[in-house]
């Protein structure tokens, strides 16, 4: 049986931390290659569902990613974004849905040590959680009653 | 309720209000939505313990406002829902008359949204020790077994969508679920779907629910979605201090400080 791979979405600010990624390539620092990146306007953009339909499509592990406090390219996007975290890691934990899969952060444009950090990290928590298999069941449902 | 009844006829004689919307007698031991243009329909009126529907979820429907200019009997939990109406710019006070009745049952006047306010100040929303025990219940099992719990407590949702309907504050006239380009949320009773349309709804309600349990009673399964608002009620004092509407402050998700405190984020 080959070890598994976690697969992880990260939901990244444009002005920051896509930057920051694209930093981390460009100084040729090696990262962890399960995540795949999706480029985002703000992390106020983010909407909730996003995270949610990731893992009902498979995800093992989530990051969500932008700029620090004070640096939104649109002066408050961030802030609104920490409250509605805020609210929604809350109701997530309520509801028994993983918190420790959704990883989120702040990584600028100039922090490309960062960003491999935190996905190399992250991969290792998610590696050590193992696959969402609850959610997968749960998401699974459909397909089993297509296939009867 | 004689005094309500005198009061709703004065007020349609004197065609200071088209419609009343109050409570009347059901089917059975329950009570239903009374709409009053005429002055005869009064008579209808009824109040006591069994009125627990929130009529506040009228005062934004456009079949409604088509009537007229409403008075609307309003206890304790439909004078917060009017009061968070208010912070959100959905109605104002020329728009309508307030019936306020008081938690002893005894009728109450409004001049204006503020008034509402400073009654309520007196009435804060307070999380029942049963609601706050079982939450903690819930939150204290393994991670795993919570999410067992929720998964087997939706599994009877069939998504009537009677929750929404029954809450004053989801009055978007154009819901998530009901656009399919693209399907959001799956309309089939199925456990994402359920687990998903209930995330969504108490989102949507973070920090603006005011804990009128309207939901819970017009749920057909029982389901016991008011914990999750309520658990969410709690999240919004424990981090941005207090809840309930207030007419000078925003909605705790249409606002931010910049010194908002998170011990998650790296």
């Amino acid at each position: 049986m080959t070890e598994f791979e976690p697969k992880i979405i990260a939901f990244v600010c444009n002005w920051c931390t896509y930057a920051g990624a694209d930093l981390t390539g460009t100084s040729r620092i090696k990262y962890a290659q399960n995540v795949k990146i999706i480029r985002f306007p703000c992390t106020g953009r983010i909407d909730f569902m996003l995270l949610l339909k990731s893992f009902g499509e498979g995800a093992d592990g989530i990051i969500v990613s932008g700029c620090h406090p004070n640096d939104c390219h649109y002066t408050s996007g961030n802030f609104h974004a920490r409250r509605r975290w805020i609210m929604f890691r809350g109701l997530l934990d309520m509801l028994g849905i993983d918190v420790r899969r959704i990883q989120y952060s702040w990584v600028s444009a100039a922090e490309g040590f960062k960003w491999a950090d935190i996905v190399n990290s992250t991969v290792n928590t998610i590696r050590e959680l193992g696959p969402y298999t609850e959610y997968e069941k749960v998401a699974g449902y459909l397909e089993k009653e297509a296939n009867q | 309720m004689s005094e309500l009844i005198k009061k709703a006829a004065a007020l349609l004689e004197s065609k200071s209000v088209q419609v009343v919307i109050g409570y009347g007698k059901g089917t059975g031991n329950r009570t239903r939505t009374i709409f009053a243009t005429q002055v005869t329909e009064c008579e209808n009126l009824i109040f006591d313990s069994r009125c627990v529907q929130n009529l506040a979820v009228y005062l934004t429907k456009l079949e409604i406002k088509k009537l007229g200019k409403p008075a609307i009997v309003a206890p304790v939990p439909v004078l917060r829902s009017i009061l968070q109406l208010a912070v959100e710019n959905q109605i104002t006070e020329s728009d309508l008359v307030i019936l306020g009745i008081t938690s002893e049952s005894e009728l109450i006047d409004f001049e204006s949204f503020a008034a509402i306010e400073t009654f309520l100040t007196t009435h804060k929303i307070e999380i029942e020790e049963k609601y706050t025990k079982t939450i903690d219940a819930i939150k204290a099992m393994p991670v795993a077994e919570r999410f067992a719990y929720w998964v087997k407590e939706l599994e009877s949702c069939f998504k009537c969508y009677a929750c929404r309907g029954a809450c004053p504050l989801c009055y978007c006239t154009r819901c998530t679920v009901d656009d399919n380009q693209p399907q959001w949320i799956s309309v089939a009773s199925h456990p994402l779907g359920n687990l998903e349309w209930h995330i969504m709804r108490a989102m949507h309600l973070a920090g603006r629910c005011t804990d009128c349990e309207a939901c819970y009673n017009a749920c057909p399964m029982g389901i016991p979605i008011h914990l999750l608002t309520k658990s969410m009620l709690q999240d919004v004092a424990d981090n941005f201090g207090s809840y309930g509407p207030s007419l000078d402050k925003q909605n705790t998700l249409s606002s931010f400080k910049p010194d908002d405190k998170e011990s998650f984020i790296r």
